[in-house]
């Protein structure tokens, strides 16, 4: 993807390997007409909408009680998900990409397995375990624990939505970076923890940060896992996107776009991040790899 | 370690400490949050049994939403399949302005929350929205139908192919095209018949993917939907309707026929990834 060294221009037609000019301009038109329709036009409609009313109204919106408390609790949900989705991909990277034991492509396989789930589903499985029926209901409510329809439940299920993320970001990485830079720390007298946080850390911080991201923005934007234990209960079990859901069945548009606006700078950010780190990294140990 | 005896079976050697520790964590935390919830769905839902089960699946307004997801999230995926494939080889085969930017955009749905694509996706096919009034004018209509299903699902899908398709471009062997063009092949026949094949066993998983994905998507389509009864309603609607209704035995009952179709989804990507994978002698 990292092209540093190509120019700008298109090809010469007397590459034989390549499609003649005019099929290679259709290409690109078909290609750029297909992205504008389904993805710069709704992104750009998302500010125009929030902004349509002119900043005041969007202030007005975004300073809304409802408004704050269901960013307060969408900071919240994150700020407990993504250490524990961090923590939990960086010991599975370990495990699986320093080691090789019986069994390992099946784990993988499962670390992805909520990536496939519905997102209605995975809602439906925390509704089944803690729910007035559930199989754990008698011990929650013995605990005087309020799950469904409560902090608790919203950030189980957004656990097990982004589950995989970090996870993703870093087995890969650490299956090819391998394990001789940390033996030969270990050799020259490192324990094992400090191997880690000298050696491993630094080689894979990047991607590691980006799986956070990723995992946060996720976290920020679940909707449909969050829908079904949540109750929307109005400031207080409302996170940003069940009340954009809200707001915009109530048809208070321009409320419901601006807080959508925050999610998709969110997502623009991540984005960005991300390809940031690809032209910085990931292309230059492709390249490495592939030489 | 105690592992040692039948850990010489289980694991290799290894000269780096951890495993232990972390592989515990990894099966504790994973069982936690992943197999215990989805095996306490499944132990719910074989108790209803597989009549049960049937008679949760042939419930007309359960079939008819079973029907359209299904129905919606593989035509979203073969269009996705058409366009991200022209899209993956025009970013990977072409160089032109903005074609970084563009690289970068194909991932918005997997960054942009599905609430607010489908906010936006509805503002835009609405009737009085930007590309719904000159529809409209056509006299097309989108949004609220069961078209606006197939728009949610495309976007959802769109990254699944290109991502997945656009490395097998990037190592497709050129010379092999320069081959066929100089024995006389026209550039038509070269991409059919050599640059098409490796690609396949990408496009086909781009497209296990991004049904996968479409078959279960709520947020971008609940909102373009329209979300008629045994017209416009998909199967997640109908659990979370069910859940409304206080029916758990039913909301179960399609949970776990989703669940079951999103294991065979899962392995047959598995097996066309590793298909991809053997075809271009990586192994």
């Amino acid at each position: 993807m990292s092209d540093a060294g190509v120019p700008t221009v298109l090809l010469s037609p007397r590459d034989v390997a390549s499609e003649s000019a005019g099929a290679r301009a259709a290409l690109i038109a078909v290609a750029l007409g297909f992205l504008t329709l389904f993805l710069v036009l709704p992104l750009a409609i998302v500010f125009s909408e929030a902004f349509s009313r002119g900043v005041a109204a969007y202030l007005t919106a975004l300073l809304d009680s409802d408004a704050r408390a269901a960013i307060a609790l969408t900071l919240t949900v994150a700020a407990i998900v993504v250490p524990l989705n961090a923590t939990f991909g960086v010991a599975a990277a370990w495990a699986i990409a320093k080691f090789d034991f019986v069994g390992k492509n099946l784990l993988i396989t499962l670390i992805d397995l909520p990536l496939s789930v519905s997102p209605v589903v995975a809602g439906l499985v925390f509704v089944l375990a803690f729910g007035a029926q559930g199989v754990l209901w008698p011990w929650a409510a013995a605990h005087g624990l309020h799950v469904i329809f409560a902090l608790p439940g919203i950030a189980m299920a957004t656990v097990f939505v982004t589950f995989p993320f970090v996870a993703r970001e870093l087995i890969p990485l650490m299956q090819q970076l391998g394990s001789a830079e940390e033996e030969a720390a270990l050799t020259l007298g490192a324990t094992g923890w400090k191997a880690f946080v000298t050696v491993t850390l630094p080689n894979v911080k990047w991607a590691l940060l980006y799986g956070v991201l990723l995992c946060n923005a996720r976290a920020m934007g679940e909707f449909g896992a969050v829908s079904v234990v949540s109750g929307h209960i109005r400031g207080l079990t409302n996170t940003i996107p069940l009340q954009v859901e809200i707001l915009y069945n109530e048809y208070d548009i321009v409320a419901a776009f601006t807080l959508a606006s925050l999610l998709a700078l969110l997502a623009l950010v991540t984005l960005a991040f991300k390809t940031y780190l690809e032209w910085r990294f990931v292309g230059a140990a492709r390249r490495r790899g592939a030489g | 370690m105690t592992l040692s005896i039948a850990g010489a079976a289980f694991k290799k050697p290894s000269a780096l400490p951890g495993f232990a520790p972390t592989l515990g964590f990894t099966l504790f935390y994973l069982s936690l949050i992943v197999l215990l919830p989805l095996g306490a769905l499944v132990a719910k839902a074989s108790g209803l049994g597989l009549g049960g089960l049937r008679a949760v699946a042939v419930e007309p307004r359960v079939l008819a939403a079973l029907k359209t997801s299904f129905g919606a999230a593989l035509a979203a995926a073969s269009i996705d399949v058409v366009f991200g494939a022209i899209v993956a080889w025009t970013l990977t085969r072409y160089r032109f302005p903005g074609r970084r930017l563009v690289d970068a955009l194909v991932d918005l749905p997997f960054a942009l929350p599905t609430a607010v694509a489908g906010i936006s996706l509805a503002a835009l096919y609405a009737p009085n929205g930007w590309l719904g009034a000159p529809l409209a004018a056509l006299g097309v209509k989108i949004a609220f139908t069961r078209w606006g299903i197939l728009v949610a699902l495309t976007f959802v899908g769109l990254p699944f192919v290109v991502r997945t398709v656009q490395p097998l471009i990037e190592e497709l062997d050129r010379e092999l095209e320069e081959a066929s063009a100089t024995l006389g092949a026209s550039r038509l026949r070269t991409l059919a018949r050599i640059a098409l094949p490796p690609l396949v066993p990408g496009l086909l998983a781009g497209l296990a993917l991004a049904f996968a994905r479409g078959v279960g998507e709520y947020g971008s389509v609940i909102f373009i939907a329209g979300n008629v009864a045994y017209v416009s309603e998909i199967a997640p609607l109908v659990i979370v309707v069910k859940l409304e209704e206080y029916d758990y035995v039913g909301a179960t009952g399609v949970a776990a026929i989703m669940l079951g179709v999103s294991f065979l989804m899962l392995l047959a990507i598995n097996l066309l990834h590793a298909w991809s994978r053997r075809g271009l002698g990586h192994v």
